[in-house]
């Protein structure tokens, strides 16, 4: 197997870990609307639900967003592609 | 002074930049201390924001054609960040959507789930990618991946679909703002809108836009945060809202199921002025079905990965790298004023309803109501009505109507800040119309200029002559848009829902299978942008003309149709024609490492 082959095979393995942490914040808990708000666990005193369409996905998002950003550069890495600093 | 190049300095310029905005605050403040009028502070905001985003614009002017198309690709990762937040968060996430939540509650919500989760899509499936081809506009790479005049063609039409209708709203939203901080009628104020925002991007294009927008950043999360924690702290809610309105969340709901949600009568609704809204959905628990809020969830998120003003940002980094690192920057500066925004709505529906603050007017007598002076304002400004439907002289919360815009601009006012800060909120929501109008006209101008005029009808346009036509259909659209934008057809928040359907309707599917399948064809892109766009807008107009609709799929959430369609045909019109040549796959290969050089020669 070539290099790029294994590096893609990677990055994709990567990409189907982040959509399902993606797909359980932004999908897979709202189908529990009702439940997370009759939830006893009310983080800063909100309905669990109303915390997490206010607040909680988005900064799952966010810190997502940043980690992914770093495995792939480490992906990038271990194959050799990444960018030189000058181009 | 400054040495050296400009974008070595950035971190200083920014700073000083940001300084000298506060200092006029400031200024402002004293300056009403000593007597200076409401009106003489609106439009000073406004004028001096303007004035600097039009310096900024001169000084960025260029003849170059990157420069022109993609900023140089110098734009360092954090600013980029910035810059798209701008790009992205509109006159809708600044003047519209905390009105949204107001009325709607945590059905609307899901609008904030949207447009953040969307970001993963795109630093995912495909900002790095698109910056690895090196292309100037979204349709130049559908164009060179799958071949082709059609589907170079095709990316356009759904691009400028997408965008114009976005725009509109933007302009009109521009033109809101304007009419009430210069008291001037709307339809001059859409113009004086529309010139602000061609004073930023006709002489830089890119490059001027990306540091406006900057800019534009600066001044609109100021202006988003400083009244939000002002009144907080001012009702004795807690210095930091974003963690400390527990209380006042649950006291809402206990005002809500105290007064009850009374359903007028049509006759009475008649007499509301058109455009505003009573509360009738509970605030925080969960007030609708689950499929309302993960379709429309579903919509926004696919639509940011879709829409081409975004994409288009992460084509001015310096590498693939800081592209996907500044796609995470992005989403963190949006999630700033986002978090912020349901904590406004709170806020502002507290201190009008509780009868224990005093500020609140729910139970009050209408006559005194009505004698208020920011009633009086805002209702000669047609966003707030009363009307005792029951006959019983005190004001119940089914008879006290609102615009929502007014949850932004006004609140400040009702919870009796000083003037100063109600002039600030005026100039942050131009700002972000006025950043997010810009990436949108010139996405479209520079889609028509790059893609049909010089890729399609005169591919022998010398550069000067590529930069003029730029220029001169960045005027007609913008020109187009304000005059559509001056009839008024459709509000900021619906218009921009729309915009994101279109988007995703026609260029989700191919755009992504563009990088992760590689048998997707011409043909089969083709097929998929064109039905997938006819499909999305056949059923917005079948359920806008009374159609039932299936599946739950309102007009607000045509998309999910719209892309489905567009990925069954894609797939199946791909598949049953030729996969494409070794060349495209190679460069598809190329495409899917970072390393190397871009797809697309720097002049092309």
């Amino acid at each position: 197997m070539s290099n790029k082959t294994k590096h893609w095979e990677k990055t994709r393995g990567l990409l189907f870990v982040t959509l399902a942490i993606w797909f359980v914040f932004s999908i897979g808990i709202f189908f529990f609307g009702t439940e997370m708000e009759a939830s006893s666990f009310r983080p800063f005193g909100y309905p669990l639900s109303y915390y997490m369409t206010c607040q909680g996905s988005l900064l799952a998002f966010v810190i997502l967003n940043f980690w992914f950003a770093g495995r792939q550069e480490k992906i990038d890495e271990e194959f050799g592609f990444t960018e030189r600093e000058d181009s | 002074m400054i040495k050296g190049k400009f974008i070595d300095n950035l971190p200083k310029v920014y700073g000083i930049y940001t300084g000298g905005f506060i200092g006029f605050i400031i200024l402002m403040a004293i300056a009403e201390q000593m007597g200076m009028s409401a009106k003489a502070i609106g439009i000073s905001f406004v004028v001096f924001t303007i004035a600097i985003y039009a310096i900024i614009g001169w000084l960025s002017r260029t003849l170059q054609m990157d420069a022109y198309y993609v900023a140089g690709r110098q734009v360092p990762t954090v600013f980029n960040g910035m810059a798209t937040a701008a790009d992205w968060m509109s006159g809708a996430s600044f003047v519209a959507m905390a009105g949204g939540i107001y009325f709607k509650g945590y059905g609307y919500m899901a609008l904030l789930v949207g447009w953040t989760g969307g970001y993963i899509l795109v630093s995912t499936l495909l900002a790095p990618y698109l910056r690895k081809f090196g292309c100037y506009t979204v349709p130049d790479f559908v164009g060179t991946r799958y071949g082709g005049n059609a589907a170079r063609l095709s990316a356009v039409l759904v691009l400028t679909v997408a965008s114009f209708t976005y725009v509109t709203a933007q302009i009109n939203a521009t033109g809101t703002i304007a009419s009430v901080a210069l008291d001037i009628p709307f339809k001059i104020a859409v113009y004086v809108g529309l010139a602000s925002i061609l004073l930023c991007s006709m002489l830089g294009g890119m490059r001027a836009v990306t540091w406006t927008q900057v800019a534009q950043y600066i001044v609109l999360i100021i202006a988003y945060l400083l009244p939000v924690f002002w009144i907080s702290s001012k009702m004795g809610a807690g210095f930091f809202p974003h963690l400390m309105l527990g209380d006042e969340v649950a006291r809402i709901a206990e005002l809500e199921s105290q007064f009850g949600f009374v359903k007028n009568s049509a006759a009475d609704l008649a007499t509301v002025p058109k455009g505003l809204a009573g509360i009738t959905k509970a605030h925080s628990s969960v007030n609708g079905t689950s499929w309302g809020f993960i379709s429309l969830a579903i919509c926004m998120m696919a639509g940011t990965a879709s829409l081409p003003h975004v994409m288009m940002r992460y084509f001015t980094t310096p590498s693939v790298k800081s592209a996907r690192r500044s796609v995470a920057w992005s989403l963190l500066f949006i999630f700033i004023l986002y978090s912020t925004a349901p904590m406004l709505a709170t806020l502002s529906k507290l201190s009008l309803i509780d009868p224990t603050l005093s500020t609140g007017i729910i139970g009050k007598s209408i006559a005194e109501v009505q004698a208020i002076d920011w009633y009086q304002n805002w209702n000669q400004a047609n966003l707030m009505f009363v009307s005792d439907f029951n006959g019983n002289g005190t004001l119940e919360l089914n008879e006290f109507f609102m615009g929502g815009k007014a949850v932004v601009l006004a609140t400040p006012e009702i919870a009796g800040l000083p003037y100063v800060i109600s002039g600030l909120v005026a100039a942050g929501g131009m700002a972000a119309a006025m950043s997010t109008a810009d990436g949108l006209v010139l996405a479209i101008a520079n889609a028509l200029s790059h893609d049909l005029y010089y890729k399609i009808i005169d591919p022998k346009a010398e550069a000067a002559k590529r930069l003029i036509v730029a220029r001169v259909l960045l005027v007609i659209i913008g020109f187009a848009g304000a005059t559509i934008a001056a009839m008024g057809i459709q509000g900021i928040l619906g218009s921009v829902i729309w915009a994101f359907d279109f988007a995703m309707s026609g260029l989700f599917f191919p755009l992504v299978l563009g990088v992760w399948w590689k048998r997707a064809n011409g043909p089969g892109a083709v097929a998929g942008m064109l039905l997938g766009l006819a499909s999305g807008t056949w059923y917005l107009i079948w359920v806008r003309t009374g159609g039932a609709g299936f599946l739950g799929i309102t007009q607000l959430t045509f998309g999910i149709v719209g892309a489905s369609v567009s990925l069954v045909s894609m797939v199946v019109v791909s598949l049953l024609t030729k996969a494409p040549d070794a060349a495209t796959q190679d460069m598809i290969d190329e495409l899917r490492i970072p390393s190397g050089k871009t797809i697309l020669g720097k002049q092309h």
